[in-house]
């Protein structure tokens, strides 16, 4: 079987402006796949090809075996999307919104409410509100409600978690990973690293390039050379003692750590050694696994 | 924790909304050059407290003073010793960057030769004196967010607020972001900061959490890891805030 979403060398200028750069990648039916980079790194210009809003400069897009450009009416009936902003009626109720969705589609929401019951009744206590007035994990529930209730093939979500609060985070992934069983392909952005380990794959994008496509846990394992956590009592002057150490490679903050890759192997005696002696104390320094993040970071430099 | 100078001090902030209790007695010390991390969820009452530490909102009542000036009386004398940055800049975008610094020199009543000395150390320590006369919307997002962040110190305020400062960026340009701020606390400013991600947090060097209006938990990111038997600040914060 063919993948749901099939993307074909796109590129995207805008003026002098690279904002994607020959970015091709699948997505299968019933696969959460993440999209993973800063603001201006090209998702939401992705994402409004895909969503037929936006033509591509060159290179092909199908979903469902359809063509982005000749057949963009009929994607168009089997997308759901949820723009980045807020865009449903803010004077709308709950309910009012969802019917108004719903009869866009030749459809009604009793027809499929089987899909979106698990979303919709967390917010159906509050059906004869005006949308504007709901909190924002609720508008995000009700924006998902919307997107779904005409029953799509695929879904793509531009960043919807982004100002959330973590509780709220965390729910709205259990929700996706609910929604992906019932086959639906799902492609969702995000500026929040963290939330790569929650997608079957990733792409990471920066600049308008994917970095790496692959499941989180292989990405990982490509990181190739040995990752160190440093910790010491003053963490700002050890970041610059660090970056002065002679066989330091790269050193990023973490937290209260430094994350530290060097040439060759590391001597941790001498590390120790060489930070006593600039005044250090408290010295820690363990080798650990990296995160996405420091696979990104990798990739960047 | 001894507070040796304490820069922000709550006893009992109680702040009240008809019967809605926004802040439910609200009692912590900052101290000078410390990075203290603001947390909790939507709606637990972040905002409310941060409007009244700015002097923009009074408390119902319970003794509150930032940089030494009482919130209900001192509000003008607050807000000139604060800085504010949130992730939406407030930088003019039509304004070239020396004239943001500038304009927000002149705000906090600094003569034109301070606005200069401390235009030119500031874009020195960025590395961006070459960027001096380019209109601001011509720049790159993790170059302004630098950029809003030295504005906001531009007077040497005793406290900046930084309200979610590094959403969006690419994690070696935040990175960078996180420097300024180790700096910044480094030379006395005590920095203030919210967020809704949990791996800022680990930045801090004290976070508190609220949930519902209280503070339910105030240490060091490793303390209350120890405490609620977490692996990451991100599982604390779950662990307080879904109760």
């Amino acid at each position: 079987m063919p993948a749901s979403v099939i993307v074909e060398n796109i590129s995207k200028k805008f003026g002098e402006t690279i904002a994607l750069d020959s970015i091709s990648f699948e997505v299968n039916a019933g696969e959460l796949f993440g999209f993973i980079g800063p603001d201006g790194a090209g998702k939401t210009t992705l994402f409004r090809i895909l969503t037929t809003l936006l033509l591509p400069g060159s290179g092909l897009v199908a979903i469902e075996g359809m063509d982005i450009v000749k057949d963009f009416r009929k994607i168009r009936d089997i997308m759901g999307y949820m723009p980045g902003r807020f865009s449903l009626y803010q004077d709308l109720t709950v309910e009012e919104n969802l019917r108004f969705f719903a009869g866009i589609f030749k459809t009604t929401p009793e027809a499929n409410y089987d899909l979106v019951k698990d979303i919709y009744s967390q917010i159906e206590p509050f059906k004869k509100r005006r949308a504007g007035k709901l909190s924002g994990g609720m508008k995000q529930k009700l924006a998902l409600s919307c997107a779904l209730i005409h029953r799509p093939k695929v879904l793509i979500l531009d960043e919807p978690t982004t100002g959330v609060d973590a509780v709220s985070r965390k729910e709205f992934w259990e929700m996706l990973n609910r929604l992906k069983k019932t086959g639906i392909s799902i492609l969702v952005s995000t500026p929040y690293m963290d939330e790569a380990s929650l997608c079957d794959r990733v792409a990471l994008i920066q600049a308008g390039k994917l970095l790496s496509i692959d499941t989180p846990e292989a990405i990982i394992s490509k990181f190739s050379n040995p990752l160190w956590a440093v910790h010491s009592r003053d963490l700002y002057s050890l970041l610059g003692d660090l970056r002065q150490f002679e066989a330091t490679r790269t050193a990023f903050l973490f937290g209260q750590h430094i994350h530290l890759t060097v040439k060759g192997a590391l001597s941790q005696g001498d590390l120790k050694l060489y930070l006593e002696s600039k005044g250090h104390s408290e010295v820690e320094i363990k080798q650990i696994a990296p995160s996405i993040e420091d696979c990104f970071m990798e990739l960047m430099v | 924790m001894e507070i040796n100078q304490p820069i922000i001090v709550a006893e009992n902030l109680v702040k009240r909304f008809g019967s809605f209790v926004a802040n439910d007695h609200l009692t912590f010390t900052v101290g000078k050059g410390e990075i203290f991390g603001f947390l909790g969820a939507n709606g637990a009452g972040k905002t409310t407290a941060m409007r009244i530490l700015c002097g923009l909102s009074s408390p119902t009542s319970g003794k509150v003073t930032v940089a030494g000036f009482n919130v209900y009386t001192q509000t003008e004398k607050i807000k000139r010793n604060i800085g504010y940055m949130s992730q939406k800049f407030s930088l003019y975008d039509d304004l070239t960057v020396w004239e943001n610094f500038q304009f927000y020199g002149g705000i906090y009543g600094l003569s034109a030769k301070k606005i200069q000395e401390r235009t030119d150390e500031l874009l020195g320590r960025l590395g961006l004196q070459e960027e001096k006369n380019r209109i601001l919307k011509d720049i790159p997002l993790g170059w302004k967010q630098k950029l809003a962040f030295s504005v906001a110190v531009i007077h040497h305020p005793s406290i900046v607020f930084l309200d979610e400062p590094t959403g969006g960026v690419d994690p070696i340009t935040r990175r960078q972001f996180w420097e300024m701020i180790y700096e910044t606390a480094r030379e006395g400013i005590t920095v203030f900061v919210t967020t809704h991600y949990m791996d800022e947090a680990e930045y801090c060097q004290r976070v508190s959490i609220m949930v519902d209006g209280k503070i339910v938990a105030l240490d060091t990111p490793a303390k209350l890891k120890q405490t609620y038997l977490a692996t990451s600040m991100e599982e604390v914060f779950l662990k307080l805030a879904r109760g």
